[in-house]
């Protein structure tokens, strides 16, 4: 019970960043127009392709997968906004619809990218000494791996299943989050809170994820704004190869890879999905560049 | 020094282990066989087959077997192609891509290099923005849209190029280009970074004050400082390009290793994705090596390291 009582004031101090401290980057993040310009367009484009379902039923008036034989590919006009594809599908239903799929394998391999990766460099930097020095070389070495020849044979062998490929592509992405954190994590062991977290008699476990982690939230959240676009232009690769999602279930790589195929007869059908992805991808970057100068993290790329 | 190399070549070995374990026993896990697809072949001529490549025997002898071969340097026959060994098949295949990696490093690196110094030496002015945005616009267009759009412009409009092929010299224009643009992009990104550095110390003001030229400080003052960030990426940018270049050898339509691994493991061609993966393996590990290397060589201060 004591302890709880005075374990209050150095939550207050130093475990948890102070809420102007968010509302300052929040701040240096507005000025930043770029930046917000990239939140705006990520929200929207994430809001659209979340309302699929309901965007195709009510506004669009074409699901996905609805094909129109006798239409063929058809170049944008008033019934098919953005045109048709070989199958006479509606294009920005399909775009929708992979625009959900392309965004969710975003955020899930990141986040298993994150759990890994905070996980394992969190325990490395707390840990110090022999058990850190082999989990890092042992990141060393997992780093001159050529990882997507791995991941390309996991596909092949397994099938094209979307948890999978989270896995698979979560699995690579974790080695820089876990030098960053192990990083900050080292230099934040020695700081004053935790010594008192220390002399409080807390477990290893509390004291490294409820007090030390949550001071690196800067660096992990920019990190993640970050992997998000390399994840996604992985997805698109492997879709690229035939090895993403399954028809009649789509993606930005699998659209792209279906236009690239027509691109001289039908080029609206590379031209829509590229630019999408291109411009996704853009305002990513944009908005963790933006993010790490808001939260003045140094040295987060790489 | 001799011990680093020493050290590190020796980590290599558990390393290729784990390598070829891993990749073993997931073929063999993975649903399919190399004599499933295509055409229906009898029960005998397939036992006769299986037979023929050792297939019948207890997993784990394979296993041994195939291990025992593999440090003799016999990376076994090819299902596919039963003529020939998947060492010959890798001899003819890999210098296509070696090739086109170096000609892709090439144009990264002089694209980017040049892009990134000028952007250093006219922070803020119009040929540091016009060069950066070019270069966020590269990280951001991935190589099966360049490709495409490359085509689309120079061979079938311009007429300039072929669209496909590795016939001619010219040929190798636009598939270096293709897969050296996000490279090209992400080092000119890195250069103007490390030079921004390195020119704002008090070094480069001494050398200013004592009136070397432009030209002579960056060469010769600045040059080793900044290129440091873009040697530390010279290891990964070397495994991208290798991957990199399945997708462009799969667009132009080269006849390189990349083509080859992923059919191979299309086909369970299981000698050929074993050969492949512990090539592409052994290969990024020595450039990464050679990369530590030259960035130890490049930064005196890591030598006490």
């Amino acid at each position: 019970m004591k302890a709880e009582l005075t374990l209050q004031p150095a939550e207050a101090m130093g475990a948890e960043p102070s809420a102007s401290f968010w509302k300052d980057a929040w701040h240096r993040l507005w000025k930043n127009k770029l930046a917000i310009f990239g939140l705006a367009v990520i929200a929207i484009m994430s809001l659209l392709c979340f309302a699929e379902p309901l965007l195709c039923r009510y506004v669009i008036g074409y699901s996905y997968e609805q094909q129109n034989l006798a239409l063929g590919p058809a170049p944008p006009s008033r019934a098919h906004w953005l045109g048709t594809d070989a199958l006479g599908r509606d294009l920005l239903a399909r775009l929708l619809y992979g625009g959900r799929i392309s965004l969710m394998v975003g955020l899930c391999a990141t986040a298993v990218s994150l759990t890994i990766g905070v996980i394992y460099g969190a325990i490395a930097g707390f840990a110090g000494d022999k058990l850190d020095m082999v989990m890092m070389r042992t990141v060393d070495i997992l780093y001159a791996l050529p990882f997507t020849i791995f991941v390309i044979l996991l596909m092949v062998f397994f099938g094209q299943n979307l948890v999978l490929l989270f896995v698979a592509i979560g699995a690579i992405e974790w080695l820089t989050m876990a030098r960053i954190v192990r990083g900050q994590v080292m230099s934040l062991k020695h700081q004053e809170f935790v010594e008192a977290a220390r002399a409080l008699g807390l477990r290893h476990g509390r004291i490294l994820f409820r007090h030390i982690v949550p001071n690196m939230l800067g660096p992990i959240i920019v990190y993640a704004t970050l992997t998000v676009p390399e994840v996604m232009l992985l997805e698109a690769f492997l879709s690229f190869l035939g090895l993403g999602v399954q028809p009649p279930q789509s993606s930005w790589g699998v659209l792209i890879k279906e236009g690239a195929e027509m691109m001289e007869v039908y080029p609206w059908l590379l031209i829509y999905p590229a630019l999408l992805l291109a411009l996704t991808l853009f305002c990513l970057n944009f908005l963790g560049d933006g993010l790490r100068d808001a939260l003045d993290v140094r040295g987060s790329k790489d | 020094m001799l011990r680093f190399i020493a050290r590190r070549v020796l980590e290599t070995i558990p390393v290729l282990l784990i390598i070829a374990t891993a990749t073993f026993f997931m073929m063999r896990l993975a649903p399919g066989g190399p004599f499933d697809t295509e055409k229906q072949v009898s029960k005998e001529v397939r036992a006769r087959m299986e037979a023929h490549y050792g297939l019948d025997k207890p997993l784990f002898e394979q296993y041994l077997l195939q291990m025992k071969h593999l440090l003799q340097g016999d990376l076994g026959p090819s299902f596919k192609y039963p003529k020939r060994t998947v060492n010959e098949i890798i001899a003819d295949a890999f210098p296509v891509s070696l090739e086109l990696g170096c000609e892709a490093l090439a144009v990264a690196l002089a694209l980017g290099l040049l892009a990134g110094m000028v952007a250093s030496l006219k922070q803020n002015s119009f040929w540091d923005h016009f060069p950066m945005s070019l270069a966020m616009l590269g990280l951001c267009v991935p190589t099966f849209v360049m490709g495409p759009l490359l085509i689309s412009a120079f061979a079938l409009h311009l007429d300039w190029f072929n669209a496909a092929g590795w016939f001619f010299p010219r040929d190798r224009v636009l598939p270096a280009l293709t897969l050296g643009a996000y490279y090209a992009a992400y080092i000119a990104r890195l250069a103007r970074g490390g030079f921004l550095d390195i020119l704002h110390q008090d070094f480069i003001r001494t050398a200013q004050a004592k009136g070397a030229s432009g030209a002579r400080i960056l060469l010769r003052h600045a040059m080793r400082g900044g290129l440091l960030p873009v040697v530390s990426f010279l290891g990964p940018a070397i495994a991208g390009l290798l991957t990199g270049s399945f997708v462009v050898e799969t667009i132009f339509g080269i006849p390189g290793l990349g083509r080859f691994f992923v059919t191979a493991a299309f086909n369970r061609d299981y000698f050929m994705v074993m050969g492949s993966v512990l090539f592409y393996a052994v290969f990024v590990i020595v450039l990464n090596l050679a990369a530590d290397i030259a960035l130890v060589w490049l930064n005196p201060r890591l030598r006490f390291e």
